[in-house]
């Protein structure tokens, strides 16, 4: 029961905070948002026994890549007078583009609340423990093709961050 | 989850909560005290006997400054940054375990307020929050000082955080668990993870002083270089916050430290003496705390004996230095490991 509510309530917050995101003038302000909001999505981690991903979640997005986020804003110290001016055209058809878009996304997720789950919740299924005997076991394969993803694009990185090779 | 467990448990966070801040204020003291100790001076001796209520009197003062708000600040992120320094330091406290479990009238007392199964995941994730104080109250002030005291500070962190990540790892191998109380309860006796792992307590330990901000990596705060670093405009209680947070990180850093490598409330040979539970309890939490006391002496000793880095040479230590160190602690932790079927290769 208490679960439930927790749910509605971090759902809540999650949509305000990822609003806040969008309509806050300031960009270090949405960042900071975007950070609450990444906690609330944590939270429901936690809510579905994901204990492992809700850590990680934490700690790679609101710790990492976030304060570059805010590192560099910061240092762009974006304010009125830098901002882009937008023609009036633009912002419309950008409204009218996402508006539809969110058309779209209900309608697809109207005839959600039928779809009856095939196989039963795993309560077990986010502990650290299963979570590693799943990912090198089943998935190896596809586990370290994600690992060499991601070293080919740290090496991509200096690359590009490198002062060019005479 | 019986009302006695709650109160029990609410009893609990109190008191800790309490022991931090105690072990803070005195650590300001002890840190006056252990520089004089190093300068051969004497140090406070005016307040009380020894000086003993100096931490009161300090504490005092900062609350009855005048408190100041820059008119150019964000107003509302220049009180949140100094909030949260404090928030994150004072959540680390809730996955340590202090001492083994008190039996009293048949029900046990866990003296670690949570024993998740990811502790040390929810430590590392909270160090990792803790940057978002010192850069928002930098950029909050609108001074070009604490702005880039701010940006030292955070990509100091989170450069020594990898070195302190991969260390971790290499801990995690050994002992196969990430849970706090799991890794102390293997430790018994003198087990000490510090035997299995010397090379990852000392990348650890180093990352440990440029994660709570302490000389000689002290960089964020550089007098010379930025007046008062990212607290430059901060004055009265929220500049003791953020002093305060300081102490309180060291604290908390030496109860891992000594959690991690020393084997946290374990001391060698103390079962043969006493044969109470109950009295192992308590002589395990005077065991940790003298190692806590220990740690943080050691965090001052270095503060009062070395030069302050410069900040090339930081960020060449950090990622030229103690990532392949770490690494290196990885590979060498995993052959040891895997050395049976290693050799069943050959």
């Amino acid at each position: 029961m208490i679960t439930t509510y927790l749910f509605y309530f971090l759902s809540f917050i999650a949509i305000m905070f990822a609003l806040m995101v969008v309509l806050s003038k300031n960009p270090v302000h949405s960042v900071l948002y975007l950070v609450l909001t990444f906690f609330t999505i944590a939270g429901h981690y936690v809510l579905l026994n994901a204990q492992f991903l809700a850590a990680v979640h934490i700690i790679v997005y609101a710790g990492a890549i976030m304060v570059l986020f805010l590192f560099v804003i910061m240092l762009l110290n974006l304010n009125k007078e830098t901002e882009p001016q937008k023609s009036t055209w633009l912002k419309a058809s950008a409204a009218i583009a996402s508006g539809l878009l969110l058309v779209v996304l209900v309608g697809s997720l109207k005839g959600a609340e039928t779809i009856v789950p095939t196989n039963t919740f795993n309560p077990n299924i986010g502990l650290i423990e299963k979570l590693g005997k799943t990912l090198f076991g089943e998935f190896l394969l596809p586990f370290e093709v994600a690992s060499i993803l991601l070293l080919v694009a740290m090496v991509g990185a200096v690359m590009l961050g490198k002062r060019s090779i005479k | 989850m019986t009302l006695t467990f709650l109160i029990y448990k609410a009893i609990l966070v109190v008191v800790v909560f309490i022991i931090t801040l105690l072990v803070a204020m005195y650590s300001t003291y002890a840190e006056r005290k252990v520089a004089a100790f190093l300068q051969d001076r004497i140090g406070p001796n005016r307040a009380g006997p020894f000086g003993i209520l100096q931490p009161l009197a300090d504490g005092v003062k900062m609350f009855m400054k005048e408190e100041l708000i820059p008119g150019t600040s964000n107003k509302a992120l220049f009180i949140i940054g100094p909030s949260i320094a404090m928030l994150t330091a004072c959540m680390t406290g809730a996955v340590i375990p202090w001492g083994p479990s008190l039996t009293i009238g048949g029900e046990t007392y866990s003296l670690q307020i949570t024993d998740i199964n990811i502790g040390i995941l929810y430590l590392f994730g909270v160090v990792s929050l803790g940057v978002y104080g010192i850069m928002i109250g930098g950029w909050a002030s609108n001074n070009k000082y604490s702005l880039l005291g701010a940006i030292r500070a955070s990509s100091q962190m989170i450069s020594y955080e990898v070195a302190m990540g991969i260390s971790i790892i290499a801990l995690v191998m050994t002992t196969g668990t990430l849970s706090l109380s799991e890794i102390v309860q293997q430790q018994h006796g003198w087990h000490w993870n510090i035997l299995v792992q010397p090379l990852g307590f000392f990348i650890f330990l180093i990352c440990a002083f440029a994660e709570t901000n302490r000389a000689p990596f002290d960089l964020p705060e550089c007098e010379t270089e930025l007046v008062g670093g990212y607290h430059t405009e901060y004055s009265s209680m929220k500049l003791g916050f953020y002093l305060f947070a300081e102490y309180i990180n060291m604290f908390i850093s030496s109860a891992v430290i000594s959690t991690f490598y020393f084997g946290g409330y374990n001391m060698p040979f103390i079962d043969r003496f006493v044969h109470d539970p109950n009295w192992l309890a308590i002589l395990g939490v005077v065991f940790m705390f003298a190692k806590i006391a220990f740690f943080i002496f050691v965090f001052m000793w270095v503060r009062w004996t070395l030069p302050r880095f410069r900040y090339d040479q930081l960020m060449n230590l950090g990622w030229k230095i103690l990532i392949p160190l770490s690494l290196l602690n990885l590979l060498i932790t995993g052959v040891v490991m895997m050395r049976h079927e290693i050799m069943n290769l050959f």
